[in-house]
């Protein structure tokens, strides 16, 4: 296992041509994932969670402009020609999507879905690719795997339908897996055994995830860094202990207040007052001065606070990495 | 499968059964006695009610009807009042007519709207796809017989490349059927064709928004792959009764075209004894329309059950 990072962005914007005009989905982000390691980003709905892995691999929609340095395996993505990106994204990332019912093609049996990327990519023949179909599918727990290959996606629960998309996204036996909330639509038991399955996959097989989820819980239980993002930009990130046990900025510490509490007590909900700005009207301060607790000084309104370190490999995008209580500061 | 079709015919038969009715109710509504005009001037009493009693005219109407039904179901669709030659054969006459002018005109409609609605869809804003739309508009917004009649004179006309009408068996002479029908089909074909592009287009452009497909290009699959095997799939399954539809009304005969360039289709038939109420003839291409309508929807059923896995033929 190397040092090296499997998947690095830097600076990543991406701009979203809509006909109100540019959106800013991401507005310059840096992570990387090493091998073996669980990356988490999480914020809320809109934050530009998915557009930024999207865009990092190629995947970004014809409307979006993206901007940035991507390398994977240490190849410079950004400027690659799209052929070549799409070749290297098939061989070396995996991706598990938010919604297993329908991120799998209706009329292709699951084997075939879960063959076709060995076939492009491996240049495995139709019959070894089959036979690596029934390894995989074996291999995410689904039952009787050499006669469920040729089923169709519909004779599936939702459960097993993200089990074969999982068995699809290892196919080539990715350096990276990118899971885009792949426990949201699902049933507790389920997203349980599908995070489970999950982790104990990257144990055996040292892959690096990047997993994007809403699930604090699941971020505590199996990611090493933690990336929260807010309106296109990261405001904390650091190893999960010390992001859990010493938040620094007043949007994490109100997520994780408003966890639900894993023990099941009555408690009420606590949960963050008004909504994140349109990404087609960012301010030019800080995205989340008019929600925060804190609201000091008009400085964070027009002025962008930058990433700074409070421990090693933590940083916080505040003025006041200190005040997470709610004190006005002076 | 075989079960399910069997089913099908059955329940075929069974809509064609009322189809009978209803055109046999249908053509006592009409005024007009077509034995009179039959006879036209050559009118004397005794002739008339002679011509009544063999037609069973003279029966009461459930006797008629079932008479008709018993003898159409050995294949007796009764005989013309015009020429007093057996309708079955009158109207099977012309079916390779409307056949071959039909299934030319939706071969050449699908060769362009595949090609064009997929490419549309896929580079939609580009040129070809403004292209298309423009060509799409065209096709369903100027009359088919004009249409019809700018072809005979550029290409019979003007250029001099093809007959301007007539017709010629493909048994006979494929060459000359080939010539003969090439611009009728083309007529025909364009209208269906911007009806088809459109419906590609948006049945490609839907599928092209769902999850399944940036599943695929996220598996880094060949563009051609993605839009082939993952797309295009998807969106057959909508465009297929499109297809089958516009077949199935082109079976019905294009009546227009068909006196444009004198193509002896069932169009012609059914326009030739509405006129001279040959209503033994009119029952029979009516009959036969609907028999192949029904077909053309079996064969629609059975393609469906094997474009989407999802539909479980029982
Ligand atoms: N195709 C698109 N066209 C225009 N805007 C888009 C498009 N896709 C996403 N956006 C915008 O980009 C921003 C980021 O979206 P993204 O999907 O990355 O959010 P997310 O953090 O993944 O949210 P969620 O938790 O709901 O999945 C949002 O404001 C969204 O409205
Ligand atoms: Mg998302």
């Amino acid at each position: 296992m190397s040092d090296r990072a499997v998947l690095a962005v830097e600076d990543l914007t991406v701009t979203i041509g809509t006909r109100r005009g540019p959106a800013r989905a991401v507005a310059g982000v840096d992570w990387s994932v090493r091998a073996g390691e669980t990356l988490a980003l999480v914020g809320e709905s809109g934050s530009g969670k998915s557009m930024s892995v999207l865009a990092a691999t190629g995947l970004a929609p014809r409307s979006a402009r993206v901007t940035g340095r991507v390398h994977l395996l240490g190849t410079e993505l950004t400027g690659l020609p799209g052929e070549d990106r799409r070749r290297m994204r098939g061989r070396h990332v995996g991706f598990v999507f938010q919604d297993p019912m329908t991120s799998l093609n209706p009329v292709l049996t699951v084997g075939r879905q879960v063959t076709e990327a060995g076939e492009e990519h491996l240049g495995l023949t139709r019959r070894a690719a089959r036979a690596r179909a029934v390894e995989l599918l074996d291999l995410v727990g689904i039952p009787s795997p050499a006669e469920r290959v040729d089923a169709y996606p519909h004779q599936f629960s939702g459960g097993m339908r993200q089990r074969v998309v999982i068995a699809m996204a290892l196919a080539c036996e990715p350096d990276l897996l990118i899971a885009d909330e792949p426990t949201t639509a699902l049933d507790v038991t389920t997203q349980a055994q599908i995070v489970e399955l999950v982790a104990d996959l990257q144990r055996r097989l040292g892959t690096a995830v990047v997993w994007i989820t809403h699930d604090l819980g699941v971020v505590a239980g199996i990611a090493d860094t933690v990336a929260v993002m807010y309106a296109g930009r990261i405001l904390e990130q650091g190893p999960v202990d010390a992001v859990f046990t010493n938040p620094s900025h007043p949007y994490t510490t109100a997520l994780l207040a408003a966890r639900p509490d894993p023990d099941g007590g009555g408690d009420e909900l606590v949960t963050i007052q008004g909504s994140p700005p349109s990404p087609l009207d960012l301010p030019a301060g800080c995205a989340f001065w008019p929600r925060c607790p804190v609201r000091g000084a008009a400085r964070c309104e027009h002025e962008l606070p930058p990433l700074v370190p409070v421990a090693a490999d933590h940083h916080v995008r505040t003025f006041y990495p200190h005040h997470t209580d709610g004190g006005v500061p002076t | 499968m075989a079960r399910f079709v069997l089913r099908r015919l059955l329940q075929s038969c069974v809509v064609l059964l009322g189809v009978t009715l209803v055109v046999f109710l249908l053509l006592q509504l009409v005024p007009g006695d077509p034995v009179r005009v039959a006879l036209g001037t050559r009118f004397d009493p005794q002739t008339y009610e002679a011509l009544r009693a063999r037609a069973g005219l003279d029966q009461p109407l459930v006797a008629q009807y079932f008479d008709y039904l018993g003898r159409a179901l050995t294949g007796d669709l009764g005989v013309s009042f015009r020429s007093g030659r057996p309708v079955t054969s009158i109207v099977l006459e012309r079916l390779p007519a409307t056949l071959s002018l039909a299934v030319t005109a939706v071969v050449f409609a699908t060769l362009i709207a595949f090609p064009l609605g997929i490419l549309s869809a896929i580079r939609s804003g580009s040129f070809v796809d403004h292209a298309a739309r423009v060509f799409s508009q065209f096709g369903v917004s100027v009359p088919d017989f004009w249409m019809g009649i700018m072809g005979i004179l550029l290409f019979a006309g003007v250029l001099g490349w093809l007959p301007p009408s007539g017709y010629v068996a493909l048994t006979e002479d494929p060459a000359g059927w080939a010539s003969h029908v090439a611009l009728p089909a083309a007529t025909v074909g364009l209208v269906t064709a911007s009806i088809l592009t459109r419906f590609i287009r948006s049945s490609m452009l839907e599928v092209l928004s769902e999850d399944y497909v940036r599943t695929a290009e996220a598996k880094g699959l060949r563009t051609r792959v993605v839009v082939l095997r993952h797309v295009l799939r998807n969106a057959l399954i909508p465009v297929v009764t499109v297809v089958a539809v516009q077949l199935a009304s082109l079976l019905g005969g294009v009546i227009v075209i068909e006196v444009l360039f004198a193509w002896p289709g069932i169009g012609r038939l059914t326009y030739d004894s509405v006129q001279a109420r040959d209503y033994p003839v009119l029952q029979g291409a009516i009959l036969l329309v609907a028999a192949l309508f029904l077909l053309v929807n079996l064969l629609v059923d059975i393609l469906y059950a094997r474009l989407d896995p999802r539909i479980t033929v029982r």
